[in-house]
Parts: C-alpha cells; structure tokens; sequence
C-alpha cells in the first residue's frame, strides 16, 4: 500500500514527527529503501580479506551474510534459508567454505547458492523432494556489491539504482578514497542500540548546528566550534553530505564571541593530559573533523586521528543500533595505533563529544509520540532550495535527507525540491 | 587461588568501596581509589575474544580518569539517571609480591528518574591491585563487559 504524507511545504523544512512513529511507515522503508534501489553500506573489504572469509551484517532489517569466494569475489546474501527461514549463519564472522543452515542442514555456497539438501532423492526410494525442485531457483536472494576503496555496499534491486560511482557522486568517490587510500586495520567494533527511530540518526548526521551545541566537549576544548572553518557539503541530488572542519582555524576570541549567549565554558576548563585532544594531520586535506554520510545507513568519521565507519541498524520503528567499526592503517605503527586507541574515547557510545546522541535522539522520540499532527521546524540555514554552505550553522543536509527518503518512499508533495 | 582471609577481605572491601563511590555519584572519591600511575578501560568482550584492541573508553593515568569525571561534572550531557552495582565474589588469579591480580563479576542496573529500572550492563572487571598494610589501591581496572550492545549511551563509569 502506498503511504501518503501531508508534508506542510515542499521543501522539506517542516517534518512531520509521525514519521518517527509509524509502524506502517516503517516497513515500507524497509521495502523501499533498503530493499529498494539504495546503496546500503555493509561492512569494510579488510574484515572479508582472505578466500571464505564472512561476516554477518544488516541491510534495513534483513540479516545479509558478506562473504569472499575462492576466487577472491565478493557476495552477499540474505541470510535466511529458502527451506524454513533459519538464519544460515550464526556466527558474527569466521571463514568458511560452504554454509549450513543448523535446520535441516541445507548447504549454501559461499556466493549464497543453494548446493544440496539432505534426503533430496530420499531414503530407499521414499520420499525425498520433487524432481523438478530447482535449487538455483530457490536460492537466497543476493545483493549486487560495489567495492569502493574497500567500503563495501550493496544493493537488492541493481537495476533500478544508479551505477554506485553516480549514486555516491563524486564527492562520495572522493571522500571515501580520502579516508580509505591506505590499507586499513580493524582495531574493533562499538555497538550502540538507541531508543529512537532510525531516521532521528540520520537527521543528527545531517545537523551541523548541533553538534557544538549539544556536544558542548567540543566547544570547551576547541575540538570543533561553528567558528571553525568548515561547512556542508552533498552530493547533487542532497542525499549524502559531510560536515567537516578545519584543525586550529578560528581565534579563541572569535569563539568566545559566538557562544557568549550559550552555556559553553571557554575559559574555566582545562585537561590535565592534553593526549587526549592531540592532533597528528594526516591527510593532505588538514581537516581534523569530517563526517561523510551516505543514504540510507552509513557514515564515515574521523575525529582528530580517530575513523570509524557506522552503519544504522533499524530494529523496529522506535529503536536502532549504531555499529562503529573503528579503524586505523595497516602501516600505522604501535604508537599511533595508541594515538588512535585514545583518541577513540571521543567517540563511540562513551564518546566525550558523541555520548549526547543517543540521549538527544531518545528524549526527541518519546516527547513526539504523542505529538499528532506537529512538525519539526527545519529552517536553520534557509528554506527552499538545498545547496551547499561554506559556513557550519546549518541543518540544510536534514532537508536533503527527506527530499531522497520521500522519493524512494513515493511521497513526494507536488512541487517538491530535490 | 587461595588466598589469606585479610587479603580478600581488603580487595572485598576495595571493590564495595568502587562500586558504592559510583552508585552514589561520588566519582571523585571513586577516582580516589586508583593510584597516579594507573590504567582503566573498558572494553567489550566482542572485540577481546577477537583480539581486537578497540576501547569503550581508555584513561591510562589518573589525570585522564580526573578530566573524564571533570567532563562528566561540567560538561557533557547524558541520560539522568541512578547507577546500581551486584558484584560477585573475588576470583584471586595471582600475585607478584604485593601487586594482587583479581577478577570480579558485576551487574549493573540504570534507574531512570521515573523509578524504571534496567539491567544496563554484564561483565567482568579485571584488577590488578596494590596491598599496603591493610589498605589497597587500584593500579589497573579493565571492564570486560559482555553487554557490548550499549543500552542509549554509556557516561558514568562501569
């Protein structure tokens, strides 16, 4: 069934909350987007680096298995048996040649083949299944997968998405290369369930206002303030964005000034050990602060020497997990995989500039349940048409976010921007 | 390993005095008990039982723990709420004269001011600490905690 939507404006800067709240709602995104023509991230090629090795991950609500072939191609699947719907793979990760659903021990092949079942000719000329049962047929339906710089994505319906190269754009392309040019090394994974709609998350991504704002670490400490040099910037159709900031490029006068009416504490607070804060540029670029976001699931962060991707898991419509895989360069040496390691307590779940999401996000979805008809207000950084800001005050990316969402869902109101 | 009375009783003592300095918001005091040279992490058991490095949170000296609580008190904002702490007993595994390794079980339930409660994280602590006498003080405490699904945020210390 097609869902309708009484968007007040079509430019997206009213957003009606029941959109956070509809179970309805929810399973059509699920349909439309993640199982639709988006490009979902699934995990990093150097977790899959070797022949058989796998992992198990989430596209929307649909548990996927991503695994490398003999052949060094890499699949993905739904990891559920065509025979009774068990989840084939249990584990987490491992390396495997073929998979076996615990069940009825229906075989699967590393690319998700369906290879054999037990008794199909049945038992001394009983039983057994019908001759014409055809196993290709009946396989596991797979996703296309795209190799980015070794950011994996996937998508069910490769003939109705855009080629990945012009879904992510070229400032997808670029950014991703930016942070994956060297091999990189899984340093462990951070796992976060929010009591939130999962497109409260994406929105907080989109935020630029916020976030020196909520996270009031960064202001203090002079990590991130909107005084910074920095802004927003989106792919053409608005659907990805990065916020992103320059190391040591405003004056602590011109920050004192901008927060003088907030409650930041400039001056009073001062680290003992100042590690905590240090920055060691490595890109060419010299931003310490870049976020890239991609619809529908995935965002890229690097925090001074801190990079993580995470990936949204939708778990119903009042809750998701955020799943941080954290990394560092395979040629980093033990030093800087320290570095990392503390720097690795700024973000995260006990992030020290991130630890407010998840509450934010919580206190939003439980006061807007009841909320009927009211909208949020989506105005910071002008109405009407979505473009790029040089500048950091902004949520204009959150109008971008909804312009795509309501595409692919249908729901588009008439005249809308895109 | 078996241990003298006096000296289980000590780290018994030691770990209620951790667990009650958080449980009552008394974080500066719970700071207290490590020594200056000290280390405290908490990692998931996800990442330890794949060998991955990746920390919850990581302070590996006193003055970090100081700037994480000083964070807690004046600048970051998170989930109201009350800390309630279950330990098991004391799991003696070593000791290099007075340096004692020893491992502890704990829950811990979160209180929202509204009274409902959660079990908001399982695990283990693992401590190395120092016996003075009949006093003791921490030198390294890593949380190995199986919930490494992080109910809303972690803030307060486990």
């Amino acid at each position: 069934m097609k869902p309708t939507i009484d968007w007040p404006r079509n430019d997206y800067s009213r957003v009606p909350f029941r959109l956070h709240h509809d179970p309805a709602l929810y399973e059509a995104e699920m349909e439309r987007i993640f199982r639709g023509p988006a490009w979902s991230y699934l995990c990093l090629e150097a977790e899959i680096p070797g022949p058989g090795d796998f992992r198990t991950t989430w596209v929307g609500d649909t548990p996927v298995v991503v695994s490398r072939a003999k052949d060094g191609a890499i699949h993905a699947f739904v990891n559920r048996c065509s025979h009774r719907g068990a989840m084939i793979v249990r584990e987490l990760r491992g390396t495997a040649e073929r998979h076996v659903c615990l069940y009825h021990r229906w075989c699967y092949s590393g690319a998700g083949d369906l290879t054999g079942l037990p008794f199909r000719k049945g038992l001394k000329g009983e039983g057994g299944m019908p001759e014409e049962f055809d196993m290709k047929a009946e396989s596991p339906r797979k996703l296309a997968v795209a190799n980015v710089h070794g950011m994996l994505f996937g998508t069910f319906q490769p003939q109705r998405a855009d080629p990945i190269e012009a879904y992510l754009g070229e400032f997808g392309m670029g950014i991703i290369k930016r942070f994956l040019a060297r091999p990189v090394r899984v340093l462990g994974y951070s796992r976060q369930r929010i009591a939130g709609n999962w497109k409260l998350y994406a929105e907080n991504l989109r935020d630029t206002y916020h976030a020196s704002l909520l996270h009031e670490f960064f202001v203090t400490y002079g990590v991130d303030r909107a005084t910074q040099k920095g802004g927003v910037k989106m792919d053409a159709r608005h659907r990805h964005n990065m916020n992103h900031a320059y190391a040591a490029s405003d004056s602590q006068e011109d920050a004192k000034a901008a927060y003088a009416d907030t409650a930041a504490r400039l001056d009073r607070m001062q680290l003992r050990d100042g590690k905590l804060l240090q920055f060691r540029n490595e890109f060419e670029d010299g931003m310490n602060l870049a976020a890239p976001t991609f619809f529908p699931n995935a965002l890229l962060i690097q925090i001074n020497n801190s990079l993580a991707t995470r990936q949204i898991r939708p778990k119903g419509v009042d809750a998701h997990e955020v799943f941080q895989t954290v990394f560092g360069y395979a040629d980093d040496d033990e030093a800087m995989t320290r570095h990392r390691l503390i720097s690795a307590n700024l973000v995260g779940p006990a992030g020290l500039v991130s630890m407010e999401d998840g509450e934010a996000i919580e206190v939003v979805q439980k006061a807007t349940r009841s909320a009927g008809a009211a909208c949020a207000v989506v105005e910071m950084g002008g109405r009407g048409p979505v473009r790029d800001l040089a500048h950091r005050v902004t949520e204009t990316p959150i109008r971008g976010f909804w312009s795509y969402w309501a595409e692919l869902m249908g729901v588009e109101p008439e005249g809308a921007i895109r | 390993m078996k241990v003298p009375g006096e000296v289980r009783e000590t780290f018994t003592a030691l770990m209620a005095d951790y667990a009650m300095a958080i449980d009552e918001n008394r974080l500066e005091d719970w700071v207290e008990l490590f020594e200056e040279d000290c280390d405290y992490k908490v990692v998931t058991r996800e990442n330890v039982e794949q060998g991955l490095p990746n920390v919850l949170m990581w302070c590996d000296n006193k003055n970090m723990l100081r700037d994480r609580i000083g964070s807690y008190r004046h600048v970051n904002l998170y989930n109201l709420h009350y800390d309630r702490h279950v330990l098991g007993p004391l799991h003696c595994t070593g000791n290099e004269g007075p340096v004692w390794h020893f491992e502890v079980s704990y829950s811990l339930f979160q209180t929202d001011l509204e009274g409902a409660s959660r079990l908001f994280s399982v695990g283990r602590y693992r401590v190395e600490a120092l016996l003075e006498g009949d006093s003791a003080r921490l030198r390294s405490v890593t949380v190995i905690a199986d919930t490494g699904l992080v109910p809303s945020l972690l803030a307060t210390p486990l």
